[in-house]
């Protein structure tokens, strides 16, 4: 059978032979993993639950259950600023993956250039391609804390790009961007009329700071899609929950994509979304609590350890320098002397070579025993 | 003052959630020095803010067969009697776990516990139901502990994450 050229233009992940080692490997602390350890909070189980007792398994309107939209909106305004109609400027998808699946086929035409801010989590090149864009890969720098700038846009040249694609707080770095960081990127975007597309799935994730959304800058929100969902701040991965809020012509562009791609996102994880929104509050803030602390510890080991890693203020990984400056070579190194799987910054893009992505959604048990593991093959 | 504040919230919080973090962790946890910790648990034992640490052992699985049981009182008070110097009597007995006025039906509700079903009825109706001002005692013996001071007692859960994910 012949296959599409898109599909040959996305070569599988080189770093596959190291996931397939990590995944075999026996006694593995895992620091490589990218969603929360908690469950997801009872009270949304249990809503989860009674929505099938009482037979709510037929579709939702394409756009998503009305409930859950406005409780959406009413969130985002009330804690972000972000204000959205439910009618005709939300739509919620089956993961935020669909939606930035959606935004990438709304806004790309053939041969369209996609800038995207790197390192960065690894769908969003191949999303991009197969949609028909264009990659351009624009760094940010460990030296600057992983944040965006404007000189970085203007030497790699996204002024002729027609999409940037930020994720702020930021897989795999951690790093976040404050209002003032993302001014001269919305002036830059504004300037050479580029659209944002914002995947703020770890906004309720910023640790000693509030999350700032490009979308709220003067003249942005015409101009950004920001994709955002339930499974990092709730713990709800593996119910398939995300959603896009867009100005009405986009919305309107990604909701015909999913109306025949999709239909609808699951039911059952809708109803357990309205419970969340309503009701989970006090399970994120502890959540929240958790991660922070073992941020703070994981960091202080590594300063202790003399490794550098600058203090990330956003999602839940770190991302120290390797030692010796091979990431992956460490990585494998800690996979078989020490039994503590990590990943390799390489995977994220360019940007993130020699250094490693480490995730705190573990317990703190298993966090210091790794940590403990590495000190030792330091030694 | 801010900071001690804040310091002072999130040592307890770190403490209650587990008593035996050492100082160098807490330290880590908390972004404080370790001199920093030592200072502020000094200061939340002095003032009686922390009062005691505990382990929190499985009630299904403790090594004796404690017996225990909530026993719900009801009290009468008069010109000279007070909630508090009735409360005092209670909880000056060992058996007595725990000890809370609550609003409703009854007015004291006690935990107790004693080697046996015999010295849990024995010490109810020989020390507690014989006070002059207890009017009525409703004993209530536990049956099973599923979860206790805020811990579940039923097998953990396996964590089914893949090992390595993007």
């Amino acid at each position: 059978m012949k296959l599409a050229d898109r599909i040959e233009r996305v070569p599988p992940s080189g770093i596959r032979r190291y996931f397939d080692l990590a995944a075999e490997a026996e006694d593995v602390i895992s620091l490589g993993v990218g969603e929360p350890d908690f469950t997801t909070p009872w009270s949304a189980r249990e809503a989860a639950i009674s929505s099938l007792e009482r037979g709510r398994t037929s579709y939702t309107p394409n756009r998503g259950l009305r409930d859950l939209r406005e409780a959406i909106a009413r969130r985002e305004s009330d804690k972000r600023g972000l204000d959205y109609d439910p009618d005709e400027e939300i739509l919620v998808t089956t993961g935020a993956s669909e939606a930035i699946d959606l935004a990438f086929r709304a806004l790309i035409d053939p041969g369209d250039t996609v800038a995207i801010a790197q390192p960065s989590y690894v769908s969003y090149p191949p999303s991009a391609i197969f949609a028909g864009g264009e990659v351009l890969s624009v760094p940010t720098r460990a030296e600057e804390e992983f944040v965006l700038t404007r000189e970085a846009l203007e030497a790699s040249g996204a002024a002729d790009a027609s999409v940037l694609v930020l994720c702020y707080p930021n897989n795999p770095t951690g790093a976040t961007m404050t209002e003032g960081e993302l001014a001269p990127i919305a002036d830059f975007c504004r300037e050479h009329d580029l659209a944002v597309i914002s995947d703020e799935i770890y906004a309720d994730l910023t640790y000693d700071r509030e999350h700032a959304s490009i979308a709220t800058l003067p003249g942005m929100g015409e101009r950004t899609i920001v994709v955002n969902g339930f499974s990092k701040a709730y713990a709800m991965t593996g119910l398939r929950l995300g959603y896009a809020l867009a100005p009405p012509e986009a919305s309107a562009a990604m909701t015909r994509v999913h109306q025949y791609t999709m239909l609808s996102a699951p039911t059952t994880a809708q109803h357990a979304a309205i419970d969340a929104l309503r009701n989970c509050e006090a399970d994120l803030r502890e959540m929240n609590s958790q991660y922070d602390r073992r941020r703070r510890y994981a960091r202080s080991r590594f300063v202790e350890m003399g490794i550098e890693c600058f203090e990330a203020t956003g999602a839940f990984y770190l991302f120290p320098e390797a030692p010796g400056g091979d990431a992956e070579a460490f990585a494998r190194t800690l996979l078989e002397e020490a039994g503590v799987a990590v990943v390799p910054g390489d995977v994220f893009g360019e940007g993130g070579a020699g250094h490693l992505r480490v995730s705190y959604a573990t317990g703190l048990p298993d966090l210091r025993e790794a940590l403990d593991r590495i000190e030792a093959v330091l030694e | 003052m801010a900071e001690r504040e804040r310091a002072r919230a999130e040592l307890l919080a770190l403490l209650c959630e587990n008593a035996r973090y050492s100082t160098t962790d807490l330290a880590r946890l908390a972004d404080l020095s370790e001199d920093e910790v030592d200072a502020t648990i000094a200061e939340l034992e002095d003032s009686g803010a922390i009062r005691g640490y505990q382990a929190v052992p499985d009630p299904n699985r403790a090594d004796a067969e404690r017996v225990r049981a909530l026993v719900e009182l009801n009290v009468t008070l008069d010109r000279e009697t007070s909630y508090d110097d009735i409360a005092r009597r209670l909880a000056g007995f060992s058996e007595v776990e725990s000890l809370r006025l609550v609003s409703g039906d009854y007015d004291f509700a006690l935990d107790v516990e004693a080697d046996s079903m015999d010295r849990v009825s024995r010490f109810v109706s020989e020390k507690v139901a014989r006070l002059p001002e207890i009017t009525q005692t409703v004993t209530h013996y536990v049956m099973d502990t599923y979860k206790h001071r805020g811990i579940e007692m039923g097998g953990r859960g396996e964590d089914d994450r893949l090992s390595v994910s993007p």
